[in-house]
């Protein structure tokens, strides 16, 4: 499974289809579930990885070969992939799983992303892919092992929670300046390598009409799991989803004598 | 005193009318009393004057006595917050029976110096009086105090489905009861129309303390003379707002924005018209904003920037928002305008972007909205929110460029900018000269030179921002003698003390 021999990368930015991250978040009524009834777009930090994707072709001109997105999720999940395009992806592919499915696990979901890679090596010597960048998380699960787990699978390097990426093709090598607690660390890599982006990394941009135009002549591909040989099975069964406890609003008191009053009456003492 | 009473008024001429109503009747300063009668009424903590018992430091009364913009400066000592309808009516009546004037005051946004008390006048906020005190989700009527602010209003709505029929930049500040006061117009009117067809009641406090209450929530009652649409637009001068109610819209199930980038605003009429025409019931906005707006909304912060490839070669920008009831038909008809736009031979833009998520629709928003505050970041502004045709937009703005420029104003120490943005679908132009300091030179080459120019369009000197103290001298480039002479009728009927908002609207 080694990358292209001619020096030219093959990029791979799967996105996932999200609630909103100016949506209320509410429960439904049966307490299975959020009402997904709401606005979805791209998960923030996927809209990144695919700017992350564009830029280094715009550094990297033509040594950058295809930027290919992929998505897994229901049909509405392929606005998500026309927004990849619009952004500067050059194809797509949907797995497409039923309105009805239950959302894939990240076991599932990186098996699945493995089965498209293999699948693009098998495509030919320069087809198969180099880079993988996609979000550190997505904000509806929260669960951020995608990226981790595909690198475990495949036997890649990782970087995750990248703020910086460079790469240098020539040498088969990335760069990668990652956050971590206090501060950041920069690290190198060899390709080829999972990326996972963290809120620093750029500023997505907008999708403009001509480009949406042209999106919608790119090459999209529809697949199940099915043809790629993976279960998506959940492992996981969700008991129950409740909200957080309702935050009791404050109240105001007129003098300091009633404050004191106050914090006596909830068992504050002075010490 | 007034020189002429309301039973000798009937039978004095117009014209002898209008010069007796010049002089302005004389009108108390608060003074200690009026502190201790106030404090009975109300809680010591609405209370905030200079003037003992209260003595509250100067500064405390400092936003009351400061408008927005920092244009205008009042002096007052006293400050009032009363919490109820009943509570404004006793301080109202005190002030009535005591000759002192009262400013009625919202979230104190408004743009020409309304809010603002010319001397010392009493300033009544309405800031405590923010209770909803009803909302039919059925009917979509919502009864609220006019102290509520607008955002927090759409908030209250929002679960239940509905949206406010109006939306200004202003909206986490502006009053329900401001915004009625000034019949704001905002990004909004384009498809729900003004206040004059969304207010369906009004409660309000007149200049003598009685309580006129017209709080109803019934869509058709033609009993009579309308009374409440006296006050809508009316900016304080004839009583004091204390109730509102309003038809709010179901809120749309989808909406999209996008900006267009022209390469020369002739285009934008023709961009109009055929929008329009594709868009139909989907069109809910069609702001435009010249380049000099759009890098000074840039510039400070308001909104995300298009990448300067999309933004080379622009004159001007456009902001088209739909909303609809279903996305996909919403989609279906803004991608074909959008092909028909790319496609067209002569296209009539560059190019454009669309907002793929709620987070870039607030991002393309504030690169319109945030033009005011960008506007008043960048420097002082002089403000002309104009109703002219539209096919002279461009005209007046580059004409005042020019006649600025003659008088040698055109530089950094004077006027940095000329700016022109608005709203393109109600035929609203906001010319704006942004300078360096407020001097009477660049007055001087401004008035009357901008309300010539509307006037010779046959336009408004004020669209929607309302006359306030800045506009009083010319009111009558938009309005004949006949008319001027009937609103000081009117003015005399609800308030012969003259104690409402004095020195405001009528010249
Ligand atoms: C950033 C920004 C954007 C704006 N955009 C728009 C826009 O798009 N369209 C538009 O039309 N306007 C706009 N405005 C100006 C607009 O008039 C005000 O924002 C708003 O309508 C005023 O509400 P307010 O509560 O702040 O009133 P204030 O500024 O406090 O008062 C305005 C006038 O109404 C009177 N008043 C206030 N409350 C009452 C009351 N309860 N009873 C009687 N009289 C009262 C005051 O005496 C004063 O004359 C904008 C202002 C800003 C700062």
């Amino acid at each position: 499974m080694r990358p292209s021999k001619a020096c030219l990368l093959n990029i791979l930015v799967p996105v996932k289809r999200a609630v909103d991250y100016a949506v209320k978040i509410r429960v439904n009524p049966q307490q299975t579930g959020i009402d997904t009834n709401v606005k979805h777009s791209m998960n923030p930090f996927d809209e990144i990885a695919v700017e992350e994707a564009v830029r280094l072709r715009e550094r990297l001109k033509d040594q950058v070969k295809s930027i290919k997105a992929v998505t897994i999720g229901p049909p509405k999940s392929s606005e998500t992939l026309r927004t990849a395009l619009a952004m500067g992806a050059d194809s797509a592919i949907h797995v497409e799983i039923p309105e009805s499915a239950p959302s894939p696990e990240p076991l599932a979901v990186a098996k699945t992303l493995r089965a498209i890679i293999e699948r693009q090596s098998k495509a030919g010597a320069d087809s198969g892919i180099d880079v993988v960048i996609l979000g550190k998380q997505a904000i509806d699960d929260d669960l951020g092992m995608t990226g981790q787990m595909l690198a475990g699978l495949l036997g890649w390097s990782q970087a995750t929670f990248a703020s910086k990426v460079e790469i240098d093709v020539e040498k088969k090598e990335a760069r990668v300046i990652r956050e971590i607690d206090g501060g950041s660390e920069e690290i190198k890599c060899r390709l080829p390598v999972i990326i996972t982006t963290d809120l620093r990394l750029n500023e997505p941009r907008y999708a403009t009409l001509p480009s949406i135009m042209k999106a919608k002549k790119k090459p999209f591909e529809k697949l199940t799991a099915a043809d790629l040989g993976v279960d998506l099975t959940p492992q996981l069964e969700t008991i129950k989803v409740t909200e957080p406890p309702k935050r009791v609003g404050g109240g105001k008191v007129e003098t300091v004598d009633e404050l004191v009053a106050k914090l006596k009456e909830a068992g504050i003492k002075a010490v | 005193m007034l020189a002429v009473t309301r039973s000798s008024l009937p039978r004095v001429p117009w014209r002898v009318c209008r010069a007796a109503y010049a002089t302005a009747p004389s009108l108390n300063p608060v003074i200690e009393q009026d502190i201790h009668h106030f404090s009975k009424i109300l809680p010591s903590t609405s209370v905030v004057s200079t003037l003992s018992p209260v003595a509250s430091p100067a500064s405390d009364l400092d936003q009351f006595n400061n408008d927005w913009m920092g244009k205008y400066k009042g002096q007052a000592t006293t400050v009032v917050k009363p919490k109820s309808t009943h509570e404004v009516s006793q301080i109202v009546r005190h002030c009535w029976e005591r000759r002192i004037g009262v400013v009625p005051q919202g979230g104190n946004t408004g743009l020409v110096g309304g809010s603002i008390p010319l001397k010392d006048e009493l300033v009544l906020s309405l800031a405590n009086m923010n209770k909803v005190r009803s909302f039919d989700p059925i009917s979509g009527v919502l009864v609220a105090d006019a102290g509520c602010i607008l955002q927090s209003l759409t908030d209250y709505i929002a679960p239940h489905n509905h949206i406010m029929p109006l939306d200004l930049g202003a909206k986490g500040s502006c009053q329900i009861g401001g915004n009625v006061s000034t019949n704001a117009g905002g990004l909004r009117l384009l498809r729900y129309g003004s206040l004059h067809g969304t207010v369906l009641g009004l409660e309000v406090v007149l200049p003598d303390g009685t309580i006129l209450d017209q709080l109803t929530t019934l869509r058709k009652d033609n009993t009579g003379y309308d009374l409440k649409q006296l006050f809508i637009g009316s900016e304080g001068t004839l009583g004091v707002i204390t109730g509102v109610s309003i038809l709010t819209p179901p809120a749309p199930q989808a909406s999209n924005n996008v900006i267009l980038a022209l390469p020369k605003f002739d285009n934008v009429l023709p961009l109009y018209k055929l929008v329009k025409q594709q868009l139909s019931e989907i069109l809910s906005a069609f702001e435009f904003i010249d380049r000099t707006a759009y890098e000074l909304a840039v510039k400070h912060g308001q909104g995300r920037a298009l990448s300067d490839e999309d933004v080379r070669g622009a004159a001007c920008f456009v902001l088209v928002e739909t909303s609809g009831g279903r996305r996909e038909h919403d989609e279906e008809k803004l991608n074909h305008l959008l092909e028909t736009l790319l496609e067209a031979e002569k296209p009539l833009i560059n190019t454009g972007v669309l907002s793929q998520s709620p987070a870039q629709f607030s991002s393309l928003w504030a690169l319109r909205e945030g033009v005011t505050e960008a506007i008043s970041k960048e420097g002082k502004a002089y403000k002309y929110d104009i109703s002219v045709p539209l096919s002279s937009f461009q005209d007046v703005v580059d004409g005042t460029r020019e006649h600025l420029r003659s008088k040698g104003l055109l530089n950094d120490s004077a006027v940095k900018h000329v700016i022109g943005y608005g709203h393109v679908g109600d035929g609203n132009l906001h010319l704006n000269v942004v300078a360096e300091s407020y001097s009477p030179e660049i007055q001087a080459a401004l008035e009357p030179y901008v309300y010539e120019v509307v006037a010779s369009h046959r336009g408004s000197v004020s669209a929607e921002h309302g006359i306030g103290s800045m506009k009083t001298h010319a009111l009558h480039y938009s309005k004949d003698e006949v008319s001027i002479a009937l609103m000081k009728k009117i003015k005399e009927i609800f308030d012969p003390r003259g104690i409402m908002n004095p020195g405001k609207v009528l010249p």
